[in-house]
């Protein structure tokens, strides 16, 4: 064997962050529009603690634990912005592609499927980690956050592993749009608001009702908006979120292999029944 | 005239020796069913609803260097045999494959060998052509300082030059767009070239500029080209040999002189292309184009 095919296979990934950032500079304007809809909403969330006593007409928790509950859901509403991005570049590929007229040309070039995958989930890495850095400034400068005690390397990393199972799902969830391109796309976003509500962004997953409970031991996204809460509130150490780490780590050497076998699947019957076509 | 030199680091991806046929298809079947849909199975119903036959027991080969012209018009299969080539459809029964390997078993060597300009110009169309043109020439394994070289030096000779290669797509008319697309597929200096009715849409110079320039990927650059198209002239001016296809099936297939010969008679004793397919297919290709067109 020689190495020429695997060089392919890594120059051409590159293929998808060029094209991707092109697109990005190009649609410049969507982009600001885009940062300031997160923004918006991550404040909206936010301010909802810090005028909790407002709210119910008394003076229900103190100062401190009106800080607390603002750290709480700034950090889920930053965490929960980074993985939707990161969910959603990577199960759009394919709406996108459609919407453009250009996924035959795509699936046609000499590229494995991974390779394809590999260049998109690395650019929504960086696209993520852009973006979601653009929202915390603004919340903490918004909120006069007291952020002392947080371990940033320990919470980024944590991020950066946790992708990976993200990345994973997100595979999973572009197979959609591939079988159904009418209404593949908002599949997508059914399976995002599922991992919203379950995964214990505004809440604490113990303390919600019993099935969602239940549900929120499976979603890789619990951990990672644990994990990062420990590191950016706690001050949690990267020696303190090995487990965790370890576990997301697993949990995507696990999501990636199963998303890719799931959209090989997907892309056989796409090509038996002539769903690759535009018009579906 | 600018003659564009094929890509070196294209080629080490291609194997060095190519057996058999260009194309070869053996008794190809493609047909598309739609299901009752969830409400339809949620009450039992399991038929398809709708069966359309695209593609029918379809046998024909191509030897290297032809230019092999499919004629027929909208609706007939065309399309849908060009995708079962680009290894974008599988077929349903029947082999197809390119230089000797098999177009769904061999899928990875056979998308090195080939490249397609569909009837619609398919582009990211924020992006400019340099942008479009580096995204596929990073696919196809093209050195990028070449590809960046070669693509202005391909759209110059295609006409386009200055700002409009660093604009985006959009503001471009469709006949500049397909020229693009053309200039695409030859970047990556395929050995199998698929053409789906390329020069639909353009005007008069555009189509003649076009035409040259697949004549000389053809002479200059080693390729094999299989051309759809609904137009005689075209056929007959291009193409070594041609299939007359007719809902789904090849009803002839021969060069333009012996297609003619087939319909010579004492009544017609210069017949053109128009009336060999109105013979074998008893009605006019220009009358079909305008069913489907008010369809």
């Amino acid at each position: 064997m020689t190495l020429a095919a695997p060089i392919h296979e890594l120059r051409a990934s590159y293929a998808f962050v060029e094209r991707n950032i092109n697109l990005t500079k190009r649609y410049w304007g969507w982009e600001v529009v885009w940062v300031l809809y997160t923004i918006a909403n991550s404040l909206a969330v936010v301010l909802i603690a810090q005028n909790v006593n407002a709210a119910v007409g008394a003076t229900a928790l103190s100062d401190l634990q009106v800080d607390q509950l603002v750290l709480f859901l700034a950090v889920g509403a930053i965490v929960w912005h980074y993985l939707a991005v990161v969910f959603e570049t990577v199960s759009d590929m394919i709406s996108w592609e459609r919407w453009e007229g250009t996924i035959e040309y795509t699936f046609m070039a000499p590229v494995r499927r991974s390779t394809h995958m590999v260049g998109t989930a690395l650019f929504s890495l960086v696209y993520g980690f852009i973006h979601t850095a653009v929202v915390l400034v603004v919340i903490v400068v918004v909120f006069d956050l007291n952020m002392g005690n947080a371990d940033y390397l320990a919470a980024s990393l944590v991020l950066l592993v946790g992708s990976v199972s993200l990345i994973g799902i997100g595979i999973m969830g572009a197979t959609l749009p591939l079988l159904y391109p009418e209404r593949g796309m908002q599949m997508t976003h059914v399976i995002q608001a599922t991992l919203v509500l379950i995964s214990g962004v505004y809440a604490v997953p113990k303390e919600m009702p019993e099935p969602l409970a239940t549900l929120s031991v499976i979603s890789p996204a619990t951990y990672v908006i644990q994990g990062i809460r420990d590191a950016l509130i706690n001050g949690d150490s990267v020696a303190d979120l090995w487990p965790t780490m370890l576990g997301l780590l697993a949990a995507g050497l696990v999501l990636i292999p199963v998303g890719v076998q799931v959209f090989s699947w997907g892309e056989r019957h796409a090509k038996r029944t002539g769903r690759l076509k535009r018009s579906g | 005239m600018t003659v564009i030199a094929p890509s070196p680091a294209t080629h080490r991806l291609v194997p060095a020796r190519l057996h058999g046929p260009a194309l070869d298809i053996r008794g190809v079947t493609k047909v598309f069913t739609s299901g009752p849909g969830l409400a339809g199975r949620l009450r039992g119903k399991r038929a398809p609803s709708r069966r359309i036959v695209a593609v029918d027991d379809v046998s024909f080969s191509v030897e290297r260097g032809e230019i092999f012209g499919i004629l027929g018009p909208n609706g007939t299969g065309k399309s849908t045999l060009i995708r079962l080539v680009s290894t974008l459809l599988h077929p349903d029964t029947g082999t197809i494959s390119v230089f000797g390997k098999d177009v769904v078993t061999d899928e990875a060597e056979v998308k090195r060998l080939i490249n397609r300009v569909s009837v619609d110009p398919s582009f990211f169309k924020k992006l400019s052509p340099m942008e479009n043109l580096m995204y596929g020439a990073r696919m196809y394994g093209v050195d990028p300082a070449y590809a960046r070289r070669t693509i202005v030096e391909i759209l110059e000779r295609l006409g386009i030059e200055g700002r409009s290669i660093w604009s985006p797509m959009e503001d471009m008319s469709r006949g500049m767009q397909q020229k693009v697309a053309i200039a695409r597929a030859f970047l990556s200096a395929p050995i199998l070239l698929l053409l789906d009715e390329p020069t639909t849409g353009l005007d008069p110079h555009s189509r003649r500029e076009v035409q040259a320039f697949v004549r000389e990927i053809r002479d200059l650059h080693d390729a094999t080209i299989i051309l759809c198209t609904h137009d005689m002239n075209e056929a007959e001016t291009l193409c070594d040999r041609i299939a007359i296809v007719d809902h789904g099936r090849i009803v002839a297939l021969d060069t333009a002189a012996a297609l003619k010969d087939l319909v010579r008679s004492a009544e017609q004793p210069e017949p053109t292309l128009e009336d060999v397919f109105l013979q074998l297919t008893g009605r006019s290709i220009e009358e079909d184009i305008k069913e489907e067109e008010l369809k």
